[in-house]
């Protein structure tokens, strides 16, 4: 698919400020179909960041556009975008199938059409059966569930998802991981929010790392960790003869570590060149000298470049 | 999932847009009058209505004391008092407030007002849909109970005489004029409290110093009189009341100068709600 602003997510040097107190600054980011990630600590400005996009914030500067539709165009930019937010409120006295079938007739989707959509959007986030309770009455998860039957109701090619996981039990967010893949895998694009890294890792194309306002990196995870330079990339090999394996990569320039793991069986490696050192295994192994288990990167995970660039572990 | 790439599913190209509108509209007015009718909020609108009507309900089977009551000529003065103080000034003023500053601000305090703000719909269908539901329940409301409560005092003292005040007499006339008043009265207070509602984290302020204005209407000088609302609906009331000794007198606004005069400022002040409510943003931690 080509890239194109009909095509894109586009913030084009985008700051947003409340008073003198900063959401975000500077923020240039062109999002392609797939499943986009916004990551940073409480305050690193996600919701601010989600808000501009569906236009329920405007921008102090800068443009933003979502497949071409500028934000400041409602009637024309909620035929493509959904936005599930983290308000946990609704309006009141409506049952889950009112709530939805009643935002599809707003929509102006004719009473068929909106019967037929407030179906099919229940079943998908398993709500069906309690579709004819007030969401007053509806657990933490099940409003969450709600939340998301609402943004996908009108089948929009963009879903914006402040924090969705947030109150899933584990086989719901099972369900609920696999439902953002298949929508993904379909063209659309979906940018999640979560503070809970391992899953962020399991499900994203590409991140987008905030802390204080700024976007500190953006892209796919493997691409952001490669261009850390300051922080060498941390290997781990098991093999028989590690101590072998040091003396081997020790000459090597873009090799600043290897230290012994402590069963006396694995090497710890850091490297500024993962792809020279991967070669200079292959010829290792290729030589016979050493057998070698197997060969992963430590820290080339997002909770580790979360670590490096915004300093603390995450969730 | 599939994109909204269907004709029939996708509301942009189903071609002329005033049928959308008319759809969303509806839509809207559909869940605002729910609300209006059903909601918590409803409680204290229907005790504003009930002000009128209860007291009289009470008092039908007894005859009152003093002589203007038992007196059938001074019954239209008698209505024209109670209209004036009580379901005018008082009973539609504070029903429209309620109603109208709930529009927006009700929802903005119970933090739903989003899912709106969320769906493809103009923001200014939505005032129009707000508005609309706004207004008619509140001319179902304060007409009933102007109506009711007129019927009230005529008909349990006398009812031979109040059935020809009614039908032969100038009574249905009197009782269509209350009525069209009080019609009026909701579409212009409604849309100067939809408003209020709209620019004002606190519009009860507002409100009172409206209130205030509108009450001292008969002190001001006839130029700032125009500068009411209340001014306007008294030009039109079938029967005329003194407004004391000190009042400022002012000629009355022609009907063919009022009504249209109430409307078009009405139209201005929904003009600017719309302007508002487009470039509004959802910030519930600083509303």
């Amino acid at each position: 698919m080509n890239d194109t602003p009909s095509n894109l997510i586009i913030f084009d040097d985008v700051s947003k400020f409340y008073g003198e107190i900063l959401g975000v600054n500077r923020v240039n980011l062109q999002i392609a179909p797939g499943i986009t990630s916004l990551v940073g600590p409480n305050g690193a400005g996600k919701s601010t960041l989600m808000n501009l996009m569906t236009g329920l914030l405007r921008p102090t500067r800068g443009n933003i556009s979502i497949l071409g539709v500028p934000t400041d165009q409602p009637e024309r930019l909620f035929r493509n975008v959904g936005y599930c937010t983290q308000f946990d409120s609704f309006p009141r006295g409506l049952t889950g199938r009112e709530f939805i079938k009643s935002l599809l007739l707003v929509h102006g989707f004719d009473l068929q059409r909106a019967d037929e959509f407030t179906v099919t959007a229940l079943d998908r986030v398993n709500l069906l059966d309690a579709a004819d309770r007030k969401v007053a009455a509806y657990s933490k998860g099940m409003r969450q569930r709600i939340r998301l039957a609402q943004a996908i109701a009108h089948q929009p090619s963009v879903l914006i998802l402040d924090e969705p996981l947030n109150g899933l039990d584990p086989m719901v967010r099972a369900e609920t991981i696999a439902l953002f893949r298949k929508l993904a895998g379909e063209g659309q694009h979906l940018i999640i929010s979560s503070h809970i890294l391992h899953e962020v890792d399991m499900m994203s194309d590409r991140v987008v790392l905030l802390n204080n306002g700024y976007v500190v990196a953006e892209g796919n995870i493997h691409g952001v960790r490669n261009e850390m330079e300051e922080h060498p990339m941390q290997i781990l090999i098991r093999c028989d003869n590690p101590s072998k394996l040091a003396a081997r990569v020790f000459d090597q320039d873009h090799v600043v570590e290897a230290r012994l793991h402590e069963d006396r069986r694995g090497l710890f490696i850091k490297t500024r060149d993962a792809d020279r050192f991967y070669l200079l295994v292959n010829r290792v192994v290729a030589e016979g000298e050493i057998n070698i288990e197997t060969i992963a990167p430590v820290d080339d995970d997002l909770s580790a470049v979360y670590q490096y660039l915004i300093g603390s572990e995450g969730a | 999932m599939t994109p909204t790439a269907d004709i029939s599913v996708n509301p942009e190209k189903q071609g002329v847009p005033w049928s959308l509108w008319w759809r969303q509209v509806r839509a809207i007015f559909r869940l605002e009058i729910e609300k209006h009718f059903l909601g918590k909020r409803s409680i204290l609108i229907y005790l504003l209505a009930l002000l009128p009507v209860l007291p009289l309900a009470i008092l039908a089977p007894f005859t009152p004391p003093g002589r203007e009551w038992q007196d059938f000529t001074q019954y239209s003065m008698i209505y024209a008092v109670l209209y004036g103080g009580l379901i005018l000034r008082t009973v539609v003023f504070f029903g429209c407030a309620w109603i109208f500053m709930n529009l927006f601000r009700g929802e903005i305090v119970d933090r739903s007002l989003h899912f709106y703000f969320l769906s493809s719909v103009r923001r200014e269908v939505l005032v129009v849909g707000k508005y609309v539901s706004g207004m008619v329940t509140s001319i179902i409301l304060f007409t009933g109970s102007t109506v009711l409560s007129m019927l009230l005092l005529y008909f349990p003292h006398f009812y031979s005489e109040s059935l020809r005040f009614f039908l032969d007499g100038p009574g249905m006339g009197q009782l269509l004029s209350y009525a069209g008043i009080t019609m009026l009265a909701c579409i212009g207070y409604g849309a100067f409290f939809l408003v209020v509602g709209l620019f004002f984290r606190n519009p009860i302020i507002p409100a009172l110093l409206l209130y205030g204005w509108e009450w001292l209407n008969f002190l001001l000088p006839p130029l700032l009189k125009k500068v009411s609302v209340i001014h306007y609906l008294h030009s039109l009331v079938p029967v005329p009341l003194s407004e004391g000794p000190f009042a400022v007198v002012a000629e009355p606004t022609p009907a063919w100068i009022a009504v249209p005069s109430l409307i078009l400022v009405t139209l201005l002040v929904l003009f600017a709600a719309s302007y508002r409510i487009r470039h509004m943003e959802i910030r519930y931690g600083s509303d």
